[in-house]
């Protein structure tokens, strides 16, 4: 596959106190996967995405997008962080969340406008919410929450497109429509990294996947290397799953 | 003195107008700001910075000799900046959380301010007499250049507010996507903070430093009650506040030998019960109203499910029942009977009911959408 390179992480090491949460990680994304970062809990998932994004500062590697530092390609990436990692009683609309994909690319000061507003229409109504665009955000449920999330995003129109588990706490339609998003996402050649838990949907929902626990265990297309061998590899003990056709 | 008669002395009477502006004025920043501190949860970082002001205060007035408010004014909000920078220091830094670390600034600045405040009055000097008004407030040493200060500040204040507007809503909603954006969180951060303590600064002189974090709080704690919207909150805030200092003046002028500071606030959190108790959204009482009333009609539906399933059994859906058998269903009193009567879904024969047609079809349907739910 000589396809261009999307994200490319060298030698990342993060760590919050003296343990590594991350160690010695190299990882290049193909432009156009969907792809799933899988591994158990506290294996630093979030953080390869943070560290990633420039939110968290790594002690040591590089990162790039498209070849330069994601200081300078930020406009090309969009982020869906966890749900619940903000407060939704905050005093604001479900079409004001939407806006702020927009506030990127407008930089300080400038106030979203017209033609902003559009967009943030549009994208409410590709995840199904334009009925409530003017519901106070804490009257959502979880999954409708976790749509908003997804449209704010989308507004960004980016090429990569990450995002922190955003299937948990959500009703069975609305993962499929935020998958079927996310499939869309990767006909129109957008590159899509998930930070997922189920293991059951990766091979239905996926095509690329990274075994993440601590190190890299492995990377590479879904039909390769979703494997029991891997599994095992990432979560320790003896796991076999299942794989449906 | 009647209503009239006061407000005229408002604007005549020197020491009476700038008192009430002042309080107005300082009551309307700190309730803007006090709403993005309330906001970010940091509702005890207004307390800490009063307290870490102190010092400030104190070693203003030792190095310069002088007693001039502005001069005590920078170095409050010197040491108030230092208190909060080490707080963010020390949450950052270290394992303690933020309740310990704003706890622990608090009583250490303040101890020292309470040291240099102790040794400032066995001086011989008589100058430094009344330095211990900042600990309590009095609005009575309110000057007009104070008003002036204050009112400059908080135009320099709402200026910068609509500036960063966009910026500062989206750091409160989300602060790890505003990074991912490309803005300077740390930078935005810097000038909320900075802000809120310059308010608290200001504050000082009239409320004090014990009772100063309550100025920043309460105006926010009420406005957030009223409304769903982030401008809305600030607007209603910086209301609340300003009603706060022009009522609590006037009680207190009204009132012999009542200091205005601690009226102020207590006036303050009569707009906190009051938006408690009656905001139509999410206030206790219609809350309250709503849970009973949505409680009755469930009972009332359910009664009248439960009939509706004894009479479906039947051809004739109006076939009389005995009212006994509405003894087997656990939710049914005299009472819900008496209702669906009133509502026209049953008629009584005695000791025998019987559905109608429209409490039938009533009935029908909220079954079908139960059934639907499931």
């Amino acid at each position: 596959m000589n396809k261009k390179i999307a994200v490319k992480v060298d030698d990342l090491t993060v760590a919050y106190n003296y343990k590594p949460v991350l160690w010695d990680i190299d990882l290049e994304i193909p432009e156009g996967v969907l792809m799933a970062i899988v591994g158990p809990n506290g294996a630093g998932k979030s953080t390869l995405i943070k560290s990633i994004l420039g939110i968290l500062k790594p002690i040591a590697g590089s990162i790039s997008i498209y070849g330069k530092p994601y200081i300078k390609q930020r406009k090309l990436v969009a982020y869906v962080p966890q749900k619940g990692s903000v407060d939704w009683d905050f005093p604001t609309t479900a079409l004001d969340v939407v806006l702020m994909g927009t506030y990127g690319s407008l930089g300080w000061i400038k106030r979203p406008r017209q033609k902003e507003k559009k967009a943030a229409l549009e994208a409410l109504e590709k995840v199904g919410m334009l009925s409530l665009k003017n519901r106070q955000i804490s009257q959502l449920s979880g999954g409708q929450q976790q749509r908003i999330f997804l449209a704010r995003a989308l507004v960004q129109n980016a090429s990569i497109y990450f995002m922190d588990e955003p299937f948990q706490g959500v009703d069975a339609t609305t993962e499929i429509a935020i998958i079927n998003i996310l499939k869309e996402l990767r006909k129109a050649g957008k590159t899509v990294i998930v930070v997922h838990h189920d293991l059951q949907t990766v091979p239905e929902y996926f095509d690329w996947v990274t075994f993440l626990n601590v190190k890299k265990i492995a990377t590479g297309p879904v039909k390769d290397i979703f494997n029991d061998e891997n599994l095992t590899k990432t979560y320790g003990i003896n796991y076999k799953v299942s794989i449906q056709e | 003195m009647d209503l009239q008669e006061y407000i005229s002395l408002v604007f005549s009477d020197y020491t009476l107008r700038t008192i009430t502006f002042g309080t107005a004025i300082l009551g309307a920043v700190t309730g803007m700001l006090g709403s993005f501190a309330v906001l970010r949860k940091e509702s005890l970082l207004g307390d800490a910075i009063s307290h870490a002001a102190l010092p400030g205060i104190a070693i203003a007035f030792l190095i310069t000799g002088i007693k001039d408010g502005n001069v005590l004014l920078i170095g409050a909000l010197i040491s108030g900046l230092i208190g909060t920078f080490w707080i963010r220091g020390i949450v950052a830094k270290t394992h303690l959380k933020s309740d310990t670390a704003l706890g622990l600034i608090l009583s250490l600045f303040f101890g020292f301010g309470m040291l240099l405040l102790t040794f400032i009055q066995k001086q011989p000097d008589a100058n430094q007499a009344g330095l211990d008004k900042y600990l309590f407030g009095q609005a009575a040493t309110l000057v007009e250049s104070d008003v002036w200060m204050m009112t400059i500040s908080t135009g320099v204040c709402l200026f910068i507010l609509m500036l960063f507007w966009k910026e500062f809503k989206l750091l409160l909603f989300d602060k790890d996507y505003t990074e991912t954006l490309g803005f300077n969180t740390q930078l935005i951060d810097i000038l909320i903070t900075t802000f809120i303590v310059l308010a608290i600064v200001l504050g000082l002189q009239t409320v004090g430093v014990v009772l100063m974090s309550a100025m920043l709080l309460a105006p926010a704690a009420a406005a957030r009650q009223w409304t769903n919207s982030l401008a809305t909150m600030v607007f209603l805030a910086a209301l609340f506040g300003a009603l706060s200092g022009v009522f609590g003046t006037a009680i207190s002028a009204s009132q012999n030998n009542l200091s205005t500071g601690p009226i102020i606030v207590l006036v303050a959190s009569v707009f906190v019960m009051f938006s408690f108790v009656f905001s139509p959204s999410r206030g206790l009482l219609f809350k309250q109203l709503r849970f009973i009333k949505n409680r009755r009609d469930l009972e009332l539906h359910k009664t009248l499910a439960f009939m509706f399933h004894i009479a479906e059994n039947h051809k004739n859906i109006s076939h009389p029942h005995a009212i006994k058998i509405l003894n087997n269903f656990q939710g049914y009193t005299r009472k819900t009977l008496q209702k669906l009567v009133k509502k026209n879904y049953v008629t009584l024969h005695g000791n025998m009911w019987s559905l109608t047609d429209e409490g039938f079809k009533t009935a029908s349907n909220l079954y079908n959408q139960q059934s639907r739910h499931e």
